[in-house]
């Protein structure tokens, strides 16, 4: 499903070239859940971007469920996001000035000829399942962390997307609020059957994934399953 | 402290530096107006004598009388330099050309001026041209003659050679050249045009040069009464130079309360600035007091940046001020009577520093007031309830008597500041609350099944820290202002054009002799022209009121009394025995409703206005000296006159019996369909009868958009003021709302929107606020421009639609083009860059 190969991004940092990620190689199989951890700077977040499309690596590729993500240009890439990808951010990046409802209809909307009948109908239910129902017309400041969370957790699987990218969903929240959004993240996954990966600082989290990929350094360290 | 200042100025204010850009605008204006204003007087001082060309000017509508002429042949003989200009408006017909064009006779004797020179091309001419039947033009007078240098000027029965081209004159107004251009030609032959018999108004000047002040004065001192009667005035140049600073200053101040205009608007951008600020700086704040840093000192620490920043902002507008003061003399060179040199007035720019500086902090201390009172205890909890400063009061009252104080220093009275103060205020009020109603109503009023980008598009109108209402009321403003004069001016020329339609009259021949009338209609029958009406004229002056002499009546109301006017003009009368269109009677009746009488003073009616100068009422008795005879009426009515149709209007209308009799000139009312036949006729006219003055309406309406063109000028170009501060305050809001804007535009990208959807939804929003600002200005222009045509004019009201739709359009377009030019960086990048970037 994700195959990346080589991997090499470097920035301008302070007006040297800083790289960031060193030849790297993963493989994510479909409906696989992969949790990457490691230390701050360690290259995971730009990590998630590659595979997500959202930069160009420097040097190397990147395949998603077959497509060759560096032939497509900025607009194609993120055609075939609003198509295939789901995110979910730490801090959450709900609209401010749209009501749950309307941030759940976001990426539905955003695609090639915009809403479609029924859309309505499964982003209300995606705010049903995440225990929302009550929530429909709230804006993300009427709403507690843990709410708005679980608002972008529907909003990541609106799309119906075959592969979800997670960067500390739980980063912001308290630790039983940030267990709750994960039992629901957990939850959709396995009933969307979506692949996953997951950043994350939290081994407790990272426990209940597949895979557990850590990175130091911009290289991967260990690749293990978590039970082993 | 003051280092505190500079090290939280490093990551404070200065991202609101464009916002003080908005007052540097404001200065710029202003000290481009008032520096310019001390241009003027400067100029005028020193080019006094020359405004006038003389030392004394001694002006009559009458020939002057003889005591007079021969006080002044006596004058000549002591040594004192006289000349005289006579001038009148008459026909002119150039030939070849064959074209005829109503214009101004200059006559001139002796050396006038005096003082200054008059350029003329071929140069040197404005001496030695009266050596034979010569004349010098304004240029105007070739073009619209389609004539040249060489060709011939006919004038009444004498041909004149037009010599040249005269550059300059002095005290020339750029208006008044609009009314007809200038024709200059020696006296000695004006008696063979035969142009002054024939009852056409005149007006006779005799200039005087004395060898020195002292000689003025006593002159002045021992004739006074001579030249100074009810039929003559004098004027110094002293008085001509005090009347031109008094009047242009006026002008210049109110164009001033317009640059003020923009500075407040400035303030408002400050204000809008401010608030952002404190929302962001309200924690750090909270922290500097938890470290022991004493409630003042922390905003005394604010208020020294905002007065830091004012300073810089007023410092670069007074540069950019000046600038513009170079740029004024261009803008406004035909509608000022002199030439202005220019030079620095450091005086001017100081002060607007410093008005600049007062505004920044005024308008920054309303939002500071929450970090003065922010607790210590809100570093740790955010929820914290702040408290409202009772401060508050003071900071409103300081808002208001500072708008009161700035006000009263630009503008010309009291009167006027309060009026100003009142106004701006009120404007901005409303300007205010329709921005804030309007907005509430966009966002409810986009349809659900509206396409996401526009739905997203008209919600970023409302995203948190939005300035939506500042930038609104700043473009609003500016908006107003030159939609205000667009809707004004052309409701004025419209009336015109509406007057000059289908059957109304579009040609006038007027001083149209007794004994030539039956050859003007006969004239009009060969060209296949209707005759559509014919209005006597009987010049009269007033000789008594209720039996008392008007001499008499005017020593007893002291030489200031304000209807004085009315009491010593010459009336240029009708008689009829129906109303017509334009005017309708208020008190009394109409003769025609009237028993018939043929005994007794005749009826008279008299216009409201002239009536209440004069002090007269229903049954007052006035007699009339027509022409040597003396005609007693009684007003029996009094009538409003609509000044603004164009046809023959009276202040007094006579019973026919009074005046029918009388000596009388006519004019004639026709409708040529079109330009040719109108020249024709025209050129007919003055071939046949010389003194006949004939004008076009068509005309005259261009001439009237030339004129208000040009009197619109100045304001339009400081109302450029706002609407650059209008913009400086949009770039401003779009600048402090960089984050903000990035984080949507990369979570947009993200989620998979294409550049050309996030484009989009950010134009919607710039249209939006842009249309928001358009439709609230233009909105309060037309509720304007309704009430100054209807309660300054009194003339019906009827908004130009299709421009005003044009101007939001353009509104609309202008916001959205800064807006996504502000913004573009936010586009460009690709979406992970961008999230490093915020995160850094």
């Amino acid at each position: 499903m994700i195959v990346a190969e080589h991997l090499e991004q470097t920035f301008l940092s302070g007006g040297r070239p800083l790289t960031v990620l060193h030849d790297l190689n993963l493989t994510v199989e479909p409906r696989g859940f992969v949790a990457v951890m490691g230390p701050s700077g360690s290259g995971k977040t730009t990590l998630l971007g590659l595979l997500a499309g959202l930069d160009r690596p420097t040097r190397g590729t990147v395949r998603l469920d077959g497509r060759e993500l560096g032939a497509l240009s900025e607009d194609e890439r993120a055609a075939f996001r609003a198509a295939n990808v789901g995110f979910v951010f730490q801090t959450f990046q709900l609209l401010p000035t749209l009501t749950a409802l309307e941030n759940v209809l976001v990426p539905l909307e955003l695609r090639p000829g915009g809403r479609r009948p029924g859309d309505v109908e499964r982003a209300r239910g995606l705010l049903e399942r995440v225990g929302l129902a009550d929530r429909l017309d709230h804006y993300p400041s009427q709403l507690s962390g843990g709410e708005q969370q679980r608002v972008g957790l529907a909003r990541a699987f609106a799309n119906k997307p075959k592969i979800l990218f997670a960067d500390e969903p739980t980063g912001s929240l308290d630790a039983e609020t940030g267990a709750g959004v994960i039992d629901r993240l957990v939850e959709l996954n396995r009933e969307e059957q979506t692949t996953m990966v997951l950043v994350t600082h939290d081994p407790e989290l990272a426990a209940r994934a597949q895979r557990v990929v850590a990175l130091h350094a911009g290289t991967i360290v260990s690749d293990r399953r978590p039970d082993a | 402290m003051l280092r505190m200042v500079r090290r939280d100025a490093r990551h404070g204010f200065r991202r609101f530096g464009l916002h003080m850009g908005a007052i540097a605008i404001g200065v710029a204006a202003l000290v481009a107006i008032n520096a310019f204003r001390a241009d003027v007087a400067d100029s005028i001082r020193a080019q006094a004598r020359d405004l006038l060309g003389a030392d004394l000017e001694i002006s009559s509508r009458a020939p002057l009388p003889d005591s007079l002429t021969a006080l002044l042949d006596s004058a000549a003989r002591g040594g004192v330099d006289i000349a005289y200009v006579t001038d009148f408006a008459s026909m002119a017909l150039a030939a070849p050309s064959g074209h005829t064009r109503l214009v101004q006779v200059r006559a001139l004797e002796g050396g006038f001026p005096f003082y200054g020179s008059i350029t003329t091309d071929p140069p040197g001419l404005w001496r030695g041209f009266r050596t034979g039947p010569q004349a010098l033009v304004d240029p105007g007078a070739l073009i619209q003659l389609a004539a040249h240098v060489g060709d011939t000027l006919h004038l009444g029965d004498t041909a004149f050679t037009i010599a040249g081209v005269v550059r300059n004159y002095p005290g020339d107004v750029g208006l008044r050249a609009a009314l007809g251009p200038r024709v200059f030609i020696p006296a000695r032959y004006l008696a063979a045009t035969h142009l002054l018999e024939r009852g056409s108004r005149v007006g006779y000047a005799a200039y005087l040069r004395f060898s020195t002040p002292a000689a003025l004065d006593q002159f002045i001192a021992s004739h006074h009464d001579e030249i100074r009667s009810r039929a003559v005035r004098y004027t110094t140049a002293d008085a001509r130079e005090r009347d031109l600073t008094r009047g242009l200053d006026y002008l210049g101040r109110y164009l001033g309360l317009v640059g003020l205009a923009a500075l407040l608007l400035g303030g408002v951008g400050v204000a809008s600035a401010v608030r952002l600020f404190v929302e962001e700086r309200i924690e750090s704040a909270a922290v500097l007091r938890c470290l022991g840093a004493r409630q003042g000192t922390v905003f005394a620490i604010y208020v020294a940046q905002a007065a830091l920043l004012g300073l810089a902002g007023s410092t670069a507008g007074a540069a950019l001020g000046v600038g513009v003061q170079l740029l004024l003399p261009r803008v406004l060179r035909g509608v000022l009577p002199l030439d202005v040199s220019v030079r620095v007035h450091p005086g001017v720019i100081v002060t607007g520093i410093a008005v600049g500086v007062a505004v920044a902090v005024i308008f920054a201390l309303l939002p500071l007031l929450r970090i003065r009172n922010v607790p210590p205890l809100r570093a740790i909890r955010r929820d914290l309830a702040e408290t409202r400063d009772r401060w508050r009061v003071v900071v409103y009252a300081a808002l208001a008597a500072g708008l009161l104080l700035l006000a009263r220093w630009q503008a010309p009275n009291l009167r006027s500041a309060l009026g100003f103060a009142v106004a701006i205020g009120g404007t901005g009020l409303v300007l205010w609350l329709a921005a804030l109603a309007l907005i509430r109503v966009t966002r409810r009023a986009v349809p659900r099944s509206a396409r996401y980008e526009v739905r997203q598009g008209i919600a970023n109108l409302f995203r948190p820290r939005n300035q939506t209402v500042a930038v609104t009321l700043a473009l609003g403003f500016g908006i107003f202002l030159v939609a205000t004069l667009y809707v004004v001016q052309t409701n004025l020329v419209r009336r015109l054009s509406m007057d000059t339609g289908a059957d109304r009259p579009n040609l006038v021949a007027f001083d149209v002799q007794t004994d030539e009338l039956v050859g003007v209609k006969q004239l009009l029958v060969t060209h296949a022209l209707p005759l559509l009406d014919v209005v006597p004229i009987v010049p009269a002056r007033i000789a008594a009121i209720d039996g008392v002499p008007v001499d008499s009546v005017l020593a007893a109301r002291g030489p200031r009394h304000r209807g004085r006017w009315a009491f010593t003009r010459e009336y240029r009368n009708t008689y009829r025995d129906t109303l017509v269109n334009s005017e309708q009677v208020v008190a009394g009746h109409w003769w025609s409703n009237a028993p018939a009488d043929t005994t007794g003073p005749a009826q008279v009616s008299l216009e409201e206005g002239v009536a209440e100068d004069l002090g007269l009422t229903l049954g007052s008795r006035v007699t009339w000296n027509v022409q040597g005879v003396r005609v007693p009426t009684v007003v029996t009515s009094l009538r409003t006159v609509n000044w603004a149709r164009f046809e023959p209007n009276f202040f007094a209308v006579f019973q026919p019996r009074a005046l029918a009799g009388a000596p009388q000139t006519f004019v004639v009312l026709t409708r040529a369909p079109n330009e040719d036949v109108g020249a024709a006729f025209q050129t007919d006219l003055v071939r046949r009868y010389p003194n006949v003055s004939a004008l076009d309406l068509g005309l005259v309406e261009r001439t009237l958009d030339a004129v208000l063109d040009k009197v619109t000028l100045a304001i339009r170009f400081m109302a450029l003021f706002s609407i650059a501060s209008g913009i400086l305050i949009l770039i401003g809001a779009v600048a402090a709302s960089r984050r903000q804007r990035m984080m949507e535009t990369v979570l947009l990208k993200t989620l998979g929107a294409s550049t050309r959807q996030v484009r989009l939804v950010l134009r919607t929003e710039y249209a939006a606020l842009g249309l928001l600002a358009a439709v609230v200005g233009i909105g309060l222009a037309t509720l304007g421009a309704w009430a100054a045509m209807h309660f300054l004019f009194t003339l019906s009201f009827a908004p130009p639609v299709l421009g005003l739709v044009l101007f939001a359009a353009a509104a609309a377009a202008l916001t959205t083009a800064v807006g996504m030019l502000a913004g573009r960086e936010t586009l460009r990048r690709p979406p992970l860059e961008a999230l490093r970037r915020l995160s850094e």
